[in-house]
């Protein structure tokens, strides 16, 4: 009997809902009001940001003749690739792409593995003067690196280690070594957040773990090796990827420690020398184009890594 | 009986083998901070002090007081000026990426048909809004010049939303920011991937019985905004507050780096440019000092 009435009241409740056509009903128009403000927001937005790459695109396919063309506005009608080759061939391309690749993943490695290793040391021991430490880590964010670039730029090239060395030293520039050096030590671009991302990662994680991992005689070392890091895989790529990335676009660091060699952004910023005439905006536009295709291709095969990355690094909880 | 405990002098306690294991772990931020961080600002403030020679060994230094101060506070034209632009931009830039992220991140929160690819379209910036293109872009008039023209053509043409907005009776102050921010509409927008990052993973933290037990009550959409959500996202309001600030402070583009750049190859010297940069973290470190102070107050933190 039971069965039979909620069945007869759940027919009676659907039908209700046939007497009124979908137009007419107030909540349902305002719905979809919103829902087409949204749509027109969201698209509107998307195309700010892609607005810069599809006219790199458009000029970047242009002959010359399209370029003095008034009419041409878009689409090219005599659409070449010269302005990519001439880009690939002034930009180096294969030698500073393989370049840049061996500088921009050593580096991610590098800042990696030490802003991990900082991160976890903060979040997991409580020793005198972690504070203090912890504080240096904002600082470095703080100051702006302009700040520090003429003393960096002198160390690294009359390098003595700091006085350790004799004579007057050095020239490690247009090496990979000052990027070593300021990896390895955590205090390279941007290093303040991720040791801050990793911190926050690890503090989130259950301390029975490492508990359980003392208890089975493991020494701090054996249980952050054996134990935590597994577990940190997730927050590892994240910082992995950013650290590429900003490595890959950065100008900065590389005009000071590597201004002499094959480099991406180098050879990149050296178009605008070498190349002249009317054909410099499209030839620069190939240029930033082949420039950003690396990373565009890395961002779609791993944007799950990007978009949830702050999610979970529990940067927020 | 035998003695379990090994005798020697590798023995702590366990307090004293926390603290060495800390600093174990944090030993190479420890050393990269003193030589690769504090030994540089040191540097750049001895060099601040003095006038530098580059002599064929390497380099010198002439000590001479507050002589580069003073020509950067009061003999240069520009740095006063640009210092003051540069605060003034980052009050109006941090409020607009601010406002602009959260209401992004809500947008992006709620459900609909191709959201994935919208957040991924969203946090493209973070790829491409920073470093040697966005600075490619920047020296390129030309590409400037076939930006505004197509912008022009289109849909949005910022002259007629100027011309619609004037129609509006705002207050004179009120219309100018509307207008600065319109113009700027794309630089907020390539500025705030991280924002809207934050508070996007800000937003999912919340719990969702809070807004069913709110419509339950009879909450409107927009009262559950000002009474859950917005209180429970003020921490990370301040935080997105200083991280923005920072990173105006610290980009390339900004106006005054790149005028303590352009002093410190081929301006007035590494020494004043050196000055110019410290005045410069100064006044950004009041700054923070003062928001963080203003917003900490009212912060709500839910436990």
């Amino acid at each position: 009997m039971n069965k039979k009435s909620i069945n007869s009241v759940n027919k009676e409740f659907k039908n209700i809902h046939k007497f009124y056509p979908l137009s007419i009903r107030p909540d349902r128009l305002k719905n979809y009001l919103y829902v087409i403000i949204r749509a027109v927001l969201i698209i509107g937005i998307c195309y700010i940001i892609i607005f810069p790459l599809l006219v790199k695109l458009s000029s970047a396919l242009m002959s010359l003749t399209d370029f003095y063309d008034q009419t041409v506005m878009w689409i090219p009608r005599n659409p070449n690739l010269n302005n990519f080759t001439r880009a690939f061939r002034d930009m180096e391309y294969p030698v500073a792409f393989v370049n840049s690749l061996l500088l921009a993943s050593l580096v991610g490695f590098l800042q990696m593995i030490s802003c991990t290793v900082v991160g976890y040391g903060l979040a997991r021991f409580k020793f005198r003067g972690q504070s203090i430490i912890f504080a240096a880590v904002i600082l470095t964010l703080v100051i702006p690196p302009q700040m520090i670039m003429i003393p960096l730029y002198l160390n690294f090239r009359y390098f003595t280690f700091f006085g350790l060395l004799p004579g007057e030293g050095i020239n490690l520039l247009n090496s990979f070594w000052p990027f070593v050096f300021t990896s390895l030590t955590a205090v390279g671009m941007k290093n303040g957040l991720f040791i801050y991302i990793m911190r926050q990662f690890f503090r989130n994680m259950p301390r029975q773990l490492e508990e359980a991992a003392y208890i089975d005689g493991a020494s701090p070392i054996t249980a952050f090796l054996r134990v935590m890091l597994p577990g940190a895989i997730p927050a590892l790529v994240i910082v992995f990827l950013f650290s590429f990335v900003w490595q890959w676009n950065d100008y900065f660091y590389t005009n000071i420690f590597m201004s002499g060699n094959t480099v991406l952004p180098m050879t990149l910023a050296s178009l605008r020398r070498i190349i002249e005439g009317p054909q410099t905006t499209a030839v620069i536009n190939a240029g930033s184009l082949m420039f950003v295709a690396p990373l565009l291709l890395l961002y779609a095969l791993l944007q799950r890594y990007f978009v949830e990355s702050i999610n979970r690094t529990g940067l927020v909880g | 009986m035998i003695n379990m405990k090994r005798p020697g002098i590798f023995k702590f306690t366990l307090k004293q083998k926390i603290n060495i294991y800390g600093y174990l772990f944090t030993l190479p931020f420890i050393i990269g901070f003193i030589f690769f961080f504090l030994y540089p600002v040191i540097q750049s403030i001895v060099f601040s002090f003095s006038r530098l020679i580059i002599t064929r060994e390497g380099y010198r230094l002439e000590f001479i007081a507050w002589q580069n101060y003073n020509f950067a506070l009061f003999i240069n034209p520009e740095y006063i000026r640009t210092l003051g632009e540069t605060v003034g931009g980052m009050i109006n830039n941090v409020v607009a990426i601010t406002i602009f992220s959260l209401f992004a991140a809500v947008l992006l929160n709620q459900q609909f048909r191709g959201r994935m690819l919208a957040r991924a379209i969203f946090f493209l910036p973070v790829i491409m809004g920073s470093g040697v293109v966005l600075m490619m872009e920047q020296g390129n008039y030309s590409m400037q010049l076939l930006r505004e023209s197509q912008a022009a053509s289109g849909i949005f043409s910022r002259d007629i939303l100027a011309g619609l907005l004037m129609q509006i009776r705002l207050p004179q102050g009120m219309l100018v920011y509307v207008i600065d921010i319109l113009f700027n509409i794309t630089r907020i927008i390539n500025r705030s991937a991280i924002q809207i990052l934050i508070f996007l993973a800000g937003l999912q933290s919340i719990p969702p019985s809070l807004y069913e037990a709110a419509r339950v009550e009879g909450a409107t959409g927009w009262e559950s905004f000002w009474k859950i959500t917005f209180p429970l996202l003020s921490p990370l309001i301040l935080t997105n507050v200083v991280y923005t600030v920072v990173d105006f402070f610290t980009s390339p583009e900004n106006q005054l780096v790149q005028l303590i750049r352009r002093e410190a190859f081929g301006g007035a010297g590494y020494g004043v440019s050196t000055a110019m940069s410290f005045i410069y973290f100064i006044t950004v470190s009041l700054i923070l000092i003062i928001v963080i102070s203003l917003i900490s107050r009212t912060v709500f933190y839910q436990d």
